[in-house]
């Protein structure tokens, strides 16, 4: 899908948004936007802590249409290779907020695929180790890069047991509005921060998966779709062994 | 502190300078009248508040929108670019830093350097 396409949808979505979510063809429901979505002008708290479900069943072998959404959608896409670069250097070293795992399982044989993305840790390492209070955790759970105090350092792509954070190597021509990016500055994913702070309720990455293997919302709720969804089914953190109370859960792992 | 003050003076006197000098002779492309803010009487501040203190203004908002999520206020980086930028002959929005732009026509006769935009997109977003 091409950005303007992309926007165009969203547009859509914008207009016809009703309190209830929008069906556009049988088995296919698009997350509505609260009636008044308007762009948040009190601080975020702590009443809410946005975190996902994902489940890696449902999550199909060669598809990569949350990763196409999540370069479309922060810019990624815009970032070229700098010149000269090796093309293998590049596709590992590219920014990328949201990647696809593949895992085997040597026993067995069987091979799950999931997404991994920032997992918004409750204590988050990358907070941790940051010298300059750049890395931080949002009141409502969203752990992100502050660029204005960055500098750069990389420590906090060392401490994520994750590998979510990317850094952004060279100076980038051409930025999206509501995802500055600039050279020498760290980025992960930020579950879609300008949509949630324009009054969306939904993420990219969630929005573009056509197996709903996402489900994204306030875990703090126990009403919302994620909630209910980690009530009913049996989910992991990953690494959970490192005690970092993840905002993001999988399943059938 | 100090040095910072006699900076700012030093800022709002050159723009002042500049506002009563002879139109902006580095246009370039751009279409004189066509950004919004040719078309209205005042920005969000009165003008003299807006040169000498609109860094300020956008330093303290950057804090609340990136840290609290606060992006529906008064001050805002986006909006002096939406309101700001002209466009081209073929309606094109022109850089707020290009030369003799906006942003760019009076840091650069002031030299003071502008680097919002080594990492902000310096025209309008897509709505
Ligand atoms: S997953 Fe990594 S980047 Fe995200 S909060 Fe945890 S340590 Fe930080
Ligand atoms: S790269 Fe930036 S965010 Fe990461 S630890 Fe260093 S200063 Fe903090």
């Amino acid at each position: 899908m091409s950005r303007t396409e992309q926007q165009g949808r969203r547009v859509f979505l914008k207009k016809t948004a009703t309190a209830a979510a929008v069906a556009i063809a049988p088995g296919v429901m698009l997350h509505a936007l609260p009636a008044a979505a308007a762009p948040r002008v009190e601080a975020v708290s702590g009443k809410i802590r946005w975190g996902m479900l994902i489940d890696a069943s449902k999550c199909a072998d060669g598809c990569s249409d949350c990763v196409t959404a999540c370069d479309k959608e922060n810019g990624l896409d815009l970032v070229d290779m700098p010149a000269g670069a090796e093309e293998a250097l590049w596709e590992r070293q590219r920014p990328r907020w949201i990647r696809q795992v593949k895992l085997k399982d040597n026993l067995s044989g069987k091979i799950t695929n999931l997404p991994m993305m920032c997992q918004h840790c409750e204590k988050p390492p990358c907070v941790d180790v940051c010298p300059t209070g750049a890395s931080f955790r949002r009141a409502d759970g969203i752990v992100m890069v502050d660029r204005h105090i960055c500098i750069g350092c990389r420590y906090c792509m060392m401490a994520c047991p994750y590998k979510a954070r990317s850094f952004i190597h060279a100076e980038v021509a051409e930025k999206l509005t509501h995802t500055p990016r600039g050279k020498g500055c760290v980025e992960s994913c930020n579950l879609c921060v300008h949509r949630l702070d324009n009054g969306e309720s939904t993420t990219a990455c969630q929005d573009a998966c056509k197996h709903q293997a996402i489900v994204f919302g306030d875990l703090n709720d126990p009403e919302s779709a994620v909630s209910r969804a980690l009530k009913k089914y049996p989910s992991v953190q990953i690494r959970a062994d490192l005690k970092l109370n993840t905002g993001i859960r999988y399943s059938n792992v | 502190m100090i040095r910072n003050r006699s900076i700012m003076l030093f800022l709002a006197g050159a723009m002042l300078g500049l506002a009563i000098g002879p139109g902006n002779a580095f246009a370039g492309e751009a279409v004189e009248g066509t950004a919004k803010a040719d078309k209205l009487e005042q920005c969000v501040e009165p003008t003299p508040v807006m040169r000498r203190n609109h860094f300020e203004f956008i330093k303290h908002q950057r804090d609340l929108t990136v840290h609290q999520g606060i992006r529906g206020s008064k001050h805002s980086l986006a909006g002096c670019i939406d309101c700001h930028a002209r466009k081209d002959a073929s309606g094109k929005a022109v850089p707020v830093n290009a030369q003799g732009q906006f942003c760019a026509g009076c840091h650069e006769y002031v030299a003071a350097s502008l680097d919002c935009f080594s990492c902000h997109s310096a025209v309008p977003g897509e709505k």
